[in-house]
């Protein structure tokens, strides 16, 4: 055996330039007017959204700079110690100075005509109130302490740390989501407890113990006991595991058919438009995800739904007017769908890669184009879109409100889930993964590329579809607008957040990332700032997203291990020398 | 049985093959009979790839004809053709590398549902290759390189093919693993499978084949038993390394 080399150490030039990267961040988001928007709201007595935000900034610097580098083969595991802190702490200086250097600027000069947002408020803010020499040392002393604490994290145990992380976290989403757990306990007659939680604005002192001490003692007593569980799970025997299974998704179900009631109309009305994103991103998982097909025209699939659905049901659709009921039309919306999937997917069958990307983010404006166009007005209505679409009827039961629509919704969402789930336990789902792996292989296999790919466009398109004739009914109306790549983009964005071919990782995506910035109005002017830096983060930090599949996972590793085979040899001609 | 009696499996009858404008088959003539080893020689670019992509149709013939059991597959899909009992081992082996050796295996085994068979399928490709069976769940990417070589080996047996196409099966593998790869085919050929395998070795592939064609920029230019060929003074001097 050769002698292990001694553990590699954090590089301190290497946390300044962490922390100089973390400064210019909070600059960025003071001068696009995030830091001023956010201060509005009050997490608890006077620290408001904006201060989070900046603690976030300079903790996590300080965090990511103290990090311990990768173990590699050949040498001792690398332990945090004091060199870790002084990391964080580095980190944190570095950046505090530049905000404080900002501060300065920002005070003195009239940085306006340029930057509209740097205002002598948002200079207020940074400052603490305080005069203006002062106010920037005090930043800059806050940005080294927080560096200092997140460096000081890296020495704690895991488990404590995932606790103390999870416990801010949670501290924040309470005390922002006031004003959906305000008519929970309003529904379930509990209002006792949101007064306990929260003050006139944020959280109160009560609220924010109570909070901390269930989160923290949740997250720190539960650690390892839910895998553990979900290993108790597998091992059980077939028909048992079968029984334990059907009963979680009874009271899942349950559950799920009970929130509408309790959280009243305007909850119900964000979790509605949430759920036709999450539908159709279980949809778009399906081709991008399974069968690693790049569709940026998706939103095409989601109008063909939304219009057929306008045409057949609509008494004022230009041509002609069938006055079919929602049911009687979604044969033919299925249908249209499956039309359009082939149409898109047969020309870019021997595409791969980003030449797919391009062509079928032609493919999405061209429908939209088509829908807007003069030529198919008296069908579409061109800029006009068509009005007057009937909400969905169950026999003499008319669905009317957003609670009502919530079950519609729901219905659909689980049913792609389930699709989504057995296809993926399938034959044609074992075609994909092995064509998203090697094409040509897959084909010396026997698996049928333009059947497999065909069949990934049409049951996407699909269920793209049903968002559309949802989207149709629940606005009663549709205009060619509303289609953009904007949308395309928004689904790409909640399946890559939440996990890739991940079920459950994109239903939270898509939930966290639309109904979030719904119920958060200071959110939405930053969506898609919000989304870009998410994407982002997620490719470099997390590229199998917030719940990973297992297989994507293993793949997403794969690179790291070859690197560190590499780095072994190259450590051991190091020693050689 | 001798192998003149019983009619080709697979047979290319005056193949020409194309890439665009490029002709790189020009009337190749083989033939392939149940029961053999047939090795197709040649150096490199002289097209041998393309002709087992011709046999499999990722590239259609321009002229001549491919069949398989004495029946034009000209024109039919690959995965049709796989279905039909043809099955390869690709050039570099190309496993699913971030799918695990098990998951490989059963893909090899993608168009059959017979499932008992599969299963014992499997356990002859563990007979042959114990070293495999150790490895099911690891990544079929982290594999050594004649680890590799045998799950692909395992993977294209898995389809229970009637004609083994093999790409190169020596390509970078040290000598004594390409001789217990041989071995291996030798095997699996005394198994009942034909085996048409193309190679730069020459020596090596002959040691175990029947017969014999040596290609040269896309043309058949010598044809025969495979003493026939290591006693042919021509194919001594260019591929047997004598000078
Ligand atoms: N897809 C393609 N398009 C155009 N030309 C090709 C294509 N594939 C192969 N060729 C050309 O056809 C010729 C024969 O290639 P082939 O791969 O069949 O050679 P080979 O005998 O297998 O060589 P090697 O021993 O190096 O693998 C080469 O000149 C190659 O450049
Ligand atoms: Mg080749």
């Amino acid at each position: 055996m050769t002698e292990l080399l001694a553990a590699r150490q954090v590089k301190l030039g290497d946390a300044i330039k962490t922390g100089l990267v973390a400064g210019i961040v909070a600059i960025f988001v003071s001068a696009i007017g995030m830091v001023q928007r956010f201060d509005s709201r009050i997490i608890f007595s006077s620290v408001t959204f904006s201060y989070v935000l900046l603690i976030g900034i300079f903790a996590g610097s300080g965090y990511q700079a103290a990090r311990p580098p990768l173990r590699l083969e050949g040498y001792e595991a690398p332990k945090a110690g004091v060199r870790n802190v002084l990391a964080g702490l580095l980190a944190g200086t570095a950046g505090g100075i530049l905000l404080a250097l900002f501060i300065l600027v920002a005070g003195t000069a009239n940085l306006r005509p340029i930057f509209p947002n740097i205002s002598p408020e948002l200079v207020e803010i940074l400052a603490f109130g305080r005069e203006l020499g002062l106010g920037a040392t005090l930043a800059a002393l806050a940005a080294a302490v927080l560096g200092l604490l997140g460096g000081a994290l890296q020495l704690v145990p895991q488990r404590l740390k995932k606790a103390i992380g999870g416990t801010f976290l949670w501290i924040v989403l309470f005390a922002l989501l006031r004003g959906v757990l305000a008519p929970v306990t309003r529904g379930l007659g509990i209002t006792s407890l949101t007064d306990l939680l929260y003050e006139r604005q944020g959280l109160s002192i009560a609220g924010l113990v109570a909070v901390a001490v269930v989160v923290f003692s949740s997250y720190f007593f539960l650690a390892g006991r839910v895998r553990a569980a979900r290993g108790g799970l597998e091992r059980l025997p077939e028909n048992r595991r079968r029984i334990v299974v059907l009963a979680g998704l009874a009271v899942v179900t349950l559950f799920l058919g009970a929130i509408p009631q309790v959280v009243g109309v305007f909850l119900s009305e964000v979790l509605s438009a949430a759920g036709i994103f999450l539908l159709m991103a279980l949809g778009l998982n399906i081709v991008v995800g399974f069968a690693g097909l790049l569709d940026l025209g998706y939103v095409a699939f989601f109008a063909v739904g939304a219009y057929t659905t306008a045409v057949l049901t609509s008494p004022i659709s230009p041509r002609f007017t069938p006055e079919l009921t929602f049911w009687a039309a979604l044969p033919f919306v299925i249908l249209t769908a499956a039309i359009a999937g082939i149409m898109v997917g047969t020309p870019v069958l021997r595409m791969r890669g980003d030449y797919l990307a391009i062509v079928t983010l032609g493919f999405g404006e061209i429908a939209r184009l088509l829908f807007l166009s003069d030529w198919l007005e008296p069908t579409f209505g061109a800029a006009r879109g068509i009005r007057r679409v009937p909400d969905i009827a169950l026999g003499p039961i008319v669905m009317k409100g957003p609670q009502d629509y919530y079950y519609a919704i729901l219905l659909f969402v689980l049913l792609a889930a389930y699709v989504s789930w057995a296809l993926q336990e399938s034959r044609i789902g074992r075609a994909w993964m092995a064509m998203r792996e090697d094409e040509s292989v897959a084909e010396a296999m026997g698996v049928n590329i333009v059947a497999a790919k065909l069949w990934a466009f049409v049951i996407g398109a699909i269920i793209a579809s049903f968002g559309g004739a949802l989207f149709a009914t629940r606005i009663g109306s549709v205009f060619p607008q509303t289609f953009s790549v904007v949308v395309s983009v928004t689904i790409l964005v909640l399946v890559i957040v939440g996990g890739l071919a991940s079920i459950p990782g994109v239903m939270l995506g898509a939930l966290a990332l639309v109904a979030l910035p719904e119920l958060l109005r200071e959110f939405e002017q930053f969506r898609f700032l919000i989304y870009g830096a998410l994407l982002i983060f997620m490719m470099l930090k997390r590229p199998e997203g917030l719940i990973p599949s297992r297989r994507r996972t293993r793949e997403l590793h794969e690179e790291e291990v070859e690197q560190d085979a590499w780095l072994k040899a190259e450590a051991a001609k190091q020693e050689a020398n | 049985m001798s192998s003149s009696e019983t009619s080709p499996i697979l047979e290319l009858r005056e193949v020409t093959t194309h890439y665009g404008p490029i002709q790189v088959l020009k009337e190749v003539n083989v033939e392939i009979r149940a029961g053999e080893i047939v090795c197709l020689l040649g150096g490199n670019a002289s097209g041998k790839t393309t002709t087992l992509k011709t046999i499999l149709g990722y590239v259609e013939p321009t002229e001549g004809q491919v069949l398989l059991d004495g029946e034009a597959i000209n024109g039919i899909a690959t995965d049709d053709r796989v279905n039909k009992g043809i099955s390869m081992v690709p050039e570099n082996r190309r496993l699913f590398k971030r799918m695990t050796v098990m998951e490989n295996l059963q893909l090899g085994a993608y168009l059959r549902r017979d499932k008992d068979e599969i299963g014992q399928d499997m356990e002859r490709v563990f007979d042959l290759f114990p070293r495999v069976k150790e490895r099911l769940s690891q990544r079929a990417g982290t594999l050594s390189g004649g680890e590799q070589q045998m799950v692909a080996v395992g993977r294209a047996l898995m389809a229970r093919p009637k004609v083994l196409l093999m790409d190169e099966p020596s390509m970078g593998l040290a000598p004594v693993l390409v001789a217990q790869n041989f071995e291996i085919i030798e095997q699996i050929n005394e198994q009942g499978t034909a085996v048409f395998v193309v190679e730069q070795n020459a020596n090596m592939a002959l040691s175990i084949a029947d017969r014999g064609y040596v290609l040269q920029t896309g043309r058949i230019v010598l044809a025969d038993t495979a003493q026939g060929l290591l006693n042919n003074p021509q194919m001594r001097q260019a591929y047997l390394g004598e000078i």
